[in-house]
């Protein structure tokens, strides 16, 4: 009887609440941001919570394109000099105004953060910052430097004010989280919730939420249930199994868009004998992964639309590059690869292994949606050609450890599935990391498993990052995919789509960086 | 009794101090936390750089040693993730795992104990064949299954409670807790029960086997020809009886609460220590495992020691610190 009651007025209360919030809005969020700090750690989770209270000079939009943010345009006064007029009238949370100080101050402190487990340093790297007059800076570098809207669109702006001597731990308590953007710092609980509320005198279009709160929900399945039960009104990162079945629940709505992310394989090509690669009698053998033949037999072999559609449930697109057709520098003239096993079993013989080899095949376990499933299926198809492929899942922990630098300082595997985010959203990020020699006074290579080389692709990246123009530069980038990949230098799979969920009512603007923003959550009329 | 507690606090140090050398070579073999911090953008001096400044470049020897000058002024060293101090990361979140375990504990005794004892009492009535195939299922569900199956039938299907997360908090006698608004009681319900199957299950059946065994006795044949009531008789003579092994049971079931709730604390999104320690093994955050494994320790030894000195109010036999031969 009393639990009866007891229920009774909670459901009453839950009623009420839900008729006076009609202003608040609930999101469960996949991951959990570890700091307010807006230059504490380099990574979505925490980028994409603090952009609802900070700015940049440059945004992004839903689809990746530069917009004005904070600064309200900019060009190139030499090869090396970028200006940027800042916008007039813009104020912080606590009434004083945005001037250039906070730009000069922001390039200061985010390189210097203490503790940082990924820092802005690259963000600021090789730049000059010198203020003109209070509403127009200029950004100096020593060489030609074409991203560098891309890189400001990744640098949130802190004022200087509140955060000349702050700490990490002054952002987390809200003291120094003193923002211009369309949300005020409300609470934080560590692991529990944020809350923001609306800023009513944001100076550009006004948030139609006048609360919001985000609750980290790790376990997909909860999630899910978190958003039928009415707890959340968004959630984000929508588990592939489930999708199928919200998409005939009349409660919710989905929004998806194509991610900035490739899954992809990466190959041994520097070593002559790879350890993972033996020949079918378990003797050792010249590394095949050296020949393109050969790589190209793997990538034939893999059928990319069963992937998507058996493995990734519909939620991806076969891939044959590094981002999906409309991002910046992708060639209109790469398609992914037909699956052709015949065709890969003759490369193969005209390589000389017509009986094939012994491979093993790496990969993260819960890195990436779907990741082990992939490699298994991926590992069978392999097979089909005669390359008897068995598969090993680590833990993201040990897996990225031991492929990065497992054997004496250089990676271990000899065939590992790996996915890359581009953060710039455009392909010179992809081409440079993964596919440019490793280089570390240069930079380049830095997440080059499989320590690709081609002197004719690092001469396209190295004269991509070299122009201006945009024209120009795309047709580079494009040209240089088109070496990279008609080389094999690895193997792209797919592209993830981002998926979430939302209550019926409201719409979201499904963003390829995988932000998950109130600002693009409105309710239909 | 001096002695005494002073011995367990010596033993205690020692199982510290062994716990976090296993520790930190297990996290150091394991693999490099960097590579899952950093964005995956950095470039290698970057990566050098962030190595560096973790102090993850030193050899594993003075890392330790760093560690344990840093623990002996009650430094226990920064978060790798968070950046903020590992003790206040895990105390952060303490509160939330208390209070879903004195929850759970609550449940456990209050439920398990007279369904215990109505089963020993009367093991042939069809009711006590339902506890006890009941407590069957309450030991063989897994935990991850049975928080699932809670938020579906309550929250999505009947939406009578919240699926997720905790409730409002209220502060009462200068203790903050969200066991005191009722809006954190229909949040903590669910959690809790998943959380407190396995126990109840436990507390049935040793009460059960308890009042099986005891009902037998001849104090209790005794009390019944003096003419006490059945009500003295099992409320005051049997169930202190039955009580020494459950008290036992429950202090180290109640450690592992507070400890390792791991799994419902994931589920429902509750923000404690339990999902703290889960995601800090999945990052490799060494600080924060070692912190976490080191209170823990101690808090064991300090149940323990409840529970040593409990008994000696249950029986007045045990008397603590005398070791007579």
């Amino acid at each position: 009887m009393l639990v009866a009651r007891c229920l009774a007025v909670c459901l009453g209360l839950a009623a009420s609440i839900n008729s006076t919030a009609a202003q608040e809005l609930k999101i469960g969020l996949a991951a959990e941001p570890s700091a307010l700090d807006p230059h504490f750690h380099n990574l979505t989770p925490n980028n994409a919570l603090l952009s609802h209270v900070f700015e940049r000079l440059v945004e992004t939009d839903a689809k990746n394109k530069l917009v004005p943010g904070l600064a309200e345009s900019w060009n190139t006064i030499s090869d090396t000099t970028w200006e940027f007029k800042l916008r007039k009238g813009v104020k912080w949370h606590d009434g004083s105004p945005f001037t250039a100080d906070d730009v000069v101050f922001t390039f200061e402190r985010a390189p210097n953060v203490p503790n940082s487990p990924s820092s802005f340093a690259a963000m600021v790297k090789g730049k000059t910052v010198k203020k003109i007059d209070d509403h127009t800076i200029q950004i100096s570098t020593a060489a030609p430097y074409p991203l560098m809207p891309n890189d400001l669109s990744n640098l949130l702006i802190v004022s200087k004010k509140h955060g000349t001597g702050a700490k990490t731990e002054d952002y987390n308590s809200g003291k120094a989280a003193i923002g211009t953007g369309p949300f005020k710092f409300a609470e934080y609980v560590p692991g529990d919730r944020i809350v923001f509320i609306r800023n009513d005198a944001y100076w550009g279009n006004k948030a139609q939420w006048a609360k919001v709160t985000m609750r980290p929900i790790k376990a997909g399945p909860a999630r899910v249930a978190a958003l039928l039960a009415g707890d959340v009104d968004l959630i984000e990162d929508t588990p592939t199994p489930d999708i199928e079945r919200l998409k005939k629940e009349p409660k919710v709505e989905l929004s998806q868009t194509v991610s900035r992310r490739v899954i992809y394989f990466h190959m041994d090509q520097f070593r002559e004998v790879s350890p993972f690669i033996k020949a079918k009698d378990g003797g050792a053998i010249k590394n095949p992964l050296k020949d393109v033949r050969v790589r190209r037999a793997l990538s034939l072999a893999i059928n990319r639309d069963a992937i998507v559609s058996r493995v990734m449930e519909g939620v991806a697109i076969p891939a044959g590059q590094l981002l999906a057709e409309g991002f910046f520098g992708v060639s209109p003239n790469v398609k992914p690869p037909k699956y052709d096993p015949e065709g890969a079993k003759k490369l193969l013989a005209e390589a000389g292994f017509p009986n094939g080899f012994k491979m093993t095949l790496h990969s993260p376990n819960g890195r990436y949606t779907n990741d082990v499933k992939i490699a298994e299926a991926v590992a069978q198809m392999l097979t089909r050609i005669g390359v008897e492929t068995s598969l090993e899942t680590l833990p993201p922990a040990v897996f990225f450890s031991r492929a990065s630098t497992g054997a004496n300082g250089e990676p271990e595997f000899s065939f590992i599935l790996v996915g890359w985010g581009s953060d710039t959203g455009e392909t010179s990020s992809p081409l440079r990391a993964l596919l440019g020699t490793f280089n570390k006074e240069k930079g380049s290579g830095s997440a080059n498993r499989g320590r690709y080389s081609n002197p004719e692709l690092d001469k396209l990246i190295d004269q991509a990052l070299a122009t201006v123009d945009d024209a120009k530069r795309q047709a580079t980038l494009a040209k240089a995919v088109e070496v990279a990949m008609g080389d094999v230098g690895l193997i792209p799979s797919h592209y993830q789509i981002n998926t979430w969920a939302v209550r019926k009512g409201l719409s979201y603007e499904a963003r390829t960086d995988e932000y998950t923003l109130a600002m693009s959550v409105s309710a239909r009329k | 009794m001096t002695a005494f507690i002073l011995r367990r606090l010596m033993q205690s140090v020692i199982v510290v101090v062994a716990m976090s050398v296993v520790v930190f070579l297990g996290v150091h073999v394991i693999g490099n936390p960097v590579y899952l911090l950093i964005n995956p953008q950095a470039d290698q001096q970057e990566i050098e750089a962030t190595i560096r400044a973790l102090g993850l470049d030193r050899p594993i020897w003075e890392q330790y040693l760093y560690f344990v000058r840093g623990a002996l002024i009650g430094d226990l060293g920064k978060s790798f993730v968070f950046g903020e101090p590992a003790l206040r990361v895990i105390l952060q979140r303490m509160p939330a795992t208390l209070e879903l375990a004195f929850a759970a504990l609550f449940m456990a005794i209050v439920i398990g104990i007279p369904l215990g004892l109505y089963a020993g009492l009367k093991p042939e009535s069809p009711f006590s064949k339902i506890i006890m195939a009941g407590s069957i299922l309450g030991f063989s569900l897994p935990t991850f299954w049975v928080g699932l199956m809670l938020i579906m039938v309550f929250a999505v299907m009947l939406g009578w409670l919240p699926s997720t997360g905790r409730g409002a908090a209220a502060t009462f006698f200068g203790i903050t807790s969200s066991l005191f608004t009722l809006d954190g009681l229909t949040h903590v319900l669910l959690p809790a029960l998943n959380l407190a199957l396995l126990k109840i299950s436990l507390v049935i059946r040793l009460a059960r086997a308890g009042t099986r065994e005891t009902i037998h006795q001849d104090y209790i044949k005794f009390a019944r020809a003096k003419g006490l009531s059945q009500r003295r008789i099992v409320g005051v003579h049997l169930l202190k009886n039955i009580l020494i092994p459950i008290v036992t049971v429950l202090g180290i079931e109640f450690g592992n609460l507070v400890a390792f709730s791991v799994v419902t604390e994931t589920i429902f999104a509750w923000p404690g220590m339990g999902r703290l320690l889960i995601s800090s093994i999945q990052t490799l955050d060494r600080p924060v495992i070692v912190a976490y494994l080191i209170i823990i320790v101690l808090m064991f030894v300090v149940i323990n020691l409840i529970v040593d000195i409990l008994y000696s109010v249950l029986d007045p036999r045990v008397r603590i610190g005398e070791r007579t031969q």
